[in-house]
């Protein structure tokens, strides 16, 4: 692999760990706005206290991406924040209604009872932002950011304000609940919870498996390069998705909640790199290149020497963390 | 108003709000680690008591931080492509370091904060220093970013305008890097410092003068004092450099048009373009000239001397530089009067306009490390990358900037808001916690309801 292309790929993989962590607090966001039943508050509480120690660090991962990718392909940066301003700011409003409605509740509910407008923006601001982020990915997929002379000659609505994009934010939505209601089977074992979550599990499960298929149905129509992608150098993870989707469900259905979030996780990670695979070399396809848009060597260096340097700090500093507050369920989530 | 005026609008005003939890970030896990550490050695449960209230507040003052700096790294993309485009390739390393200070911070906060019952009292207080060493890591990388803006460093321009021999680390370590990232540091440490002394002067001048209120006090006028002294230091070489590096942005702090040898300081005063001179303002003769070069015959470039194009706002820097430097001598005078009284006394000082005072130095300790953005901010116009790139044309041309820049300044109120009424409520509920009003019945009441 060229230097170009083993960051792309840490990228990547730093997007994987965005989508497996951080999804899974977007889906309790959901499942938070959503709570009913007689447990509404114990439901509300088990998703407080999952999520406390750990969505400031799950949150970094994108940090980490943009400066990545900024630094590594400063050109499609420039071209992705022109390209996607509306679904991207629209995103960024979301992460901080979010993360500071979460912080607020969870650091003073106490204080001063149930902080109801936070409570709110809370769940809505975390389905919006997978929403967004979703209608973005779709933009890229779907070939529509067109890219002449080094600037951008497609519009701001090319590709994301579509029926297609709205379909890929939904399913994103969906993935992100379907994450947070399987972890929460394993966070609540042995509670009444466990049920509760375990239904909302199946439910997501079922809504994200029918909006996917119908994403893939759909795409050689809407999304021809990423048809291209899914059924070409992509085919082999495709087919596991294919074939774990169900397994997954079942582990669910079945009440096995640490391998039902194994099976999930698997689920989200073929999805990616079937998508990452099958687009490689394009970055934004068909217009951008890996190669073509990469930062000079020195830079690429440097920026791996940092990533290695970094990484040796940050890998034993977070199997800490998870130790100490999911040390409860040592199958662990990363 | 244009998109490029909206997108600097739109930034300014972010920066202007991460900025002020970010210097907490920096420098309250010092304090709490410094807190709690003298609870382990002393076993005197005050400090403890202090280290977990802030360690409170500190969760919802990151949470902020961290939340507004999230929007800030999107900005940088979505307001200014051209600019990300053209620099990142060149100043993207200290952000990807900064990337992994950022980790480490919220790693151990996590630790931290959630960590009270779950970690022995030694590993508990070993979790506050990483968050304190990569606080003060994530403010050095950032600036180190801000710094190449100033000296761009570290790359050649083709022919054809394409970036040829880019050394991204000549870049990070770039001249002004040398002055702008101590003294920023010192002053995360000055404005935490002042904060918190002003919490605690404000609990004492309505009587609360216990022993928690004084230790807490005296902690932040400790690293008030310390670090102010250092900003002094640093913000006179920062001065200094400026005056080699960026002539105009110099010429504009000062309000000096003429270019002439034996230069006068303008103390305050209004620089007019139509006048070419300062109005109102009190003029010291030959002193910029010795401050700036040690040499009161020194020569020093006016703003005249460059194309009227190439200007920065001469009446937004003057103020602005003159109000930090005012007003952070004036916080200087009082950290020293503070200690004089603390140690002739051989304690805390309680005298009512001290103690006022000390608690209008928290908001003024802001205002003066806004003032000192504005100076580097304002003074770097026409430039988003001094005498490369212009702030005109590195704006975004999508559309809807105006309201963006709306929705945000009423997110920005509501956070802030909610924010200071959450901090109230917080600290209300640790004194009925803690018994200081009536606290059995307060106690009897929370296990009813
Ligand atoms: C709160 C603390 C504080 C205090 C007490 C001072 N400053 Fe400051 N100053 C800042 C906080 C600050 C800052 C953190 O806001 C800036 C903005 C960029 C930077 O590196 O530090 C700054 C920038 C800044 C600059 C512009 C640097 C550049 O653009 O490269 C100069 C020339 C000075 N300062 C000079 C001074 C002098 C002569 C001071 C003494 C009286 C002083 N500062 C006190
Ligand atoms: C440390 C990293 C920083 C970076 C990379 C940065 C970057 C930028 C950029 C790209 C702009 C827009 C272009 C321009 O107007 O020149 C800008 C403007 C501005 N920044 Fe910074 N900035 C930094 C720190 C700060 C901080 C901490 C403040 C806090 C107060 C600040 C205050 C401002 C203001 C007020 C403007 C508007 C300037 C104008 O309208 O002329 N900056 N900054
Ligand atoms: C000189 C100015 C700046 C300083 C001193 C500074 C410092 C800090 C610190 C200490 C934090 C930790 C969170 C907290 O406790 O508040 C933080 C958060 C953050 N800052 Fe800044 N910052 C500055 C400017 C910027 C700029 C210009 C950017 C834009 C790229 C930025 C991006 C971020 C991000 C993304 C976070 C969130 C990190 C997290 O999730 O933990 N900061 N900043």
């Amino acid at each position: 692999m060229t230097k170009p292309e083993v960051v792309a790929a840490i990228l990547w993989l730093s997007l994987t760990a965005y989508a497996v962590l951080a999804g899974a607090d977007f889906g309790g966001g959901l499942w938070d706005l959503l709570a009913i039943g007689p447990r509404a508050a114990d439901q509300r509480q088990a998703i407080a206290e999952a999520m406390g120690p750990v969505w400031e660090a799950n949150h970094v991962w994108l940090i980490f991406m943009i400066v990545g990718l900024f630094t590594a392909f400063p050109s499609t940066f420039g071209i992705l924040a022109l390209a996607l301003y509306l679904p991207l700011t629209i995103a960024m409003t979301g992460i901080v209604l979010r993360g500071a409605a979460f912080a607020f509740r969870g650091h003073a509910q106490e204080a001063v009872g149930p902080l109801s407008p936070w409570g709110a923006i809370f769940g809505a601001a975390s389905s919006i932002t997978p929403f967004f982020l979703g209608t973005a990915a779709a933009a890229v997929v779907s070939g529509s950011i067109k890219v002449t002379g080094g600037r951008l000659a497609s519009d701001f609505t090319a590709g994301w304000a579509t029926p297609y994009g709205g379909l890929v934010g939904a399913f994103a939505v969906a993935i992100c609940a379907y994450l947070a209601a399987t972890y929460l089977t394993v966070e609540t074992e042995g509670t009444p919870l466990e049920d509760d979550f375990r239904r909302r599990a199946i439910a997501a499960g079922l809504v994200s498996g029918v909006l996917g298929i119908a994403g893939l149905v759909l795409a050689p129509a809407a999304a021809p390069p990423l048809a291209q992608a899914l059924f070409g150098r992509g085919l082999p993870l495709t087919v596991l998705a294919l074939l774990n989707g169900p397994l997954a469900l079942l582990a669910v259905w079945r009440s096995r909640p640490r391998l039902a979030r194994i099976a999930v996780i698997a689920q989200v990670v073929f999805v990616l790199w079937a998508w990452a695979i099958g687009q490689w070399p394009y970055l934004l396809p068909t217009d951008v290149t890996i190669q073509g848009s990469a930062a000079p060597e020195s830079t690429l260096s440097a920026l791996l020497v940092v990533i290695a340097a970094g990484m040796a700090l940050l890998l034993p500093s977070l199997w800490l963390l998870f130790r100490v507050f999911k040390a409860r369920n040592p199958a662990v989530i990363l | 108003m244009d998109n490029v005026a909206l997108a600097r609008l739109t930034m300014g005003t972010s920066l202007c709000f991460h900025i002020a939890f970010a210097v907490l970030g920096v420098g309250l896990p010092l304090l709490m680690a410094v807190a709690e550490g003298l609870w382990l050695r002393t076993k005197d449960a005050v400090w403890l008591k202090l280290a977990r209230r802030w360690s409170k507040a500190f969760g919802i003052l990151f949470a902020v931080g961290a939340v507004s700096g999230t929007v800030l790294s999107f900005e940088l993309g979505l307001l200014w492509p051209r600019f990300m485009a053209f620099s990142g390739a060149i100043f993207g390393l200290p952000f990807s370091a900064e990337g992994f200070a950022f980790f480490l911070e919220a790693i151990f906060l996590g630790l931290y904060l959630y960590g009270w019952n779950r970690l022995s009292p030694v590993a508990h207080w070993l979790t506050s220093i990483p968050i304190a060493i990569s606080g003060a890591a994530s403010a050095l990388f950032v600036v180190m970013a801000n710094a190449w803006m100033n000296t761009p460093v570290g790359f050649r321009l083709g022919p054809d305008g394409r970036l040829l021999d880019v050394n991204p680390v000549a870049a990070a370590l770039n001249p002004s890097t040398a002055t702008e990232d101590p003294h920023m540091l010192v002053s995360a440490y000055v404005v935490t410092g002042f904060l918190v002394a002003s919490v605690y002067a404000a609990g004492m001048l309505r009587g609360r003068v216990d022993s928690m209120h004084k230790r807490g006090l005296t902690l932040g006028m400790a690293m008030a004092g310390a670090a102010i002294l250092l900003a002094g230091v640093t913000g006179d070489a920062s001065a200094r450099f400026v005056y080699q590096a960026q002539p105009a942005k110099f010429a504009a702090m000062e309000g000096l048009y003429e270019t002439r040898r034996g230069a006068p300081l303008h103390l305050g005063g209004i620089p007019l373009d139509s006048e070419h001179r300062v109005v109102y303002g009190i003029e010291v003769p030959k002193a910029l000239s010795l401050l700036a070069a040690f040499n009161p015959e020194a020569e020093v470039r006016g703003l005249d001397s460059f194309p009227v194009a190439d200007r920065p706002n001469p009446i937004l820097v003057h103020l602005s530089f003159d109000s930090m430097a005012g007003l952070g001598l004036l916080l200087g005078f009082l950290a020293a009067l503070f200690w004089a009284l603390t140690l002739r006394r051989r304690q805390v000082p309680d005298r009512r306009p001290l103690l006022g005072a000390l608690v209008l130095a928290g908001p003024a300790s802001v205002a003066v490390l806004e003032a000192g953005w504005f100076v580097t901010e304002f003074g770097r116009q026409p430039w988003v990358v001094y005498g490369i790139l212009r702030t005109a044309d590195a704006a975004t041309t999508a559309p809807a900037l105006g309201p963006t820049f709306g929705i945000f300044l009423v997110i920005y109120a509501g956070l802030a808001f909610t924010t200071a009424r959450l901090l109230l409520l917080l600290a209300k509920r640790a004194r009925a916690e803690e018994g200081e009003a009536g606290d059995r019945a307060a106690r009897r009441r929370r296990v009813v309801s």
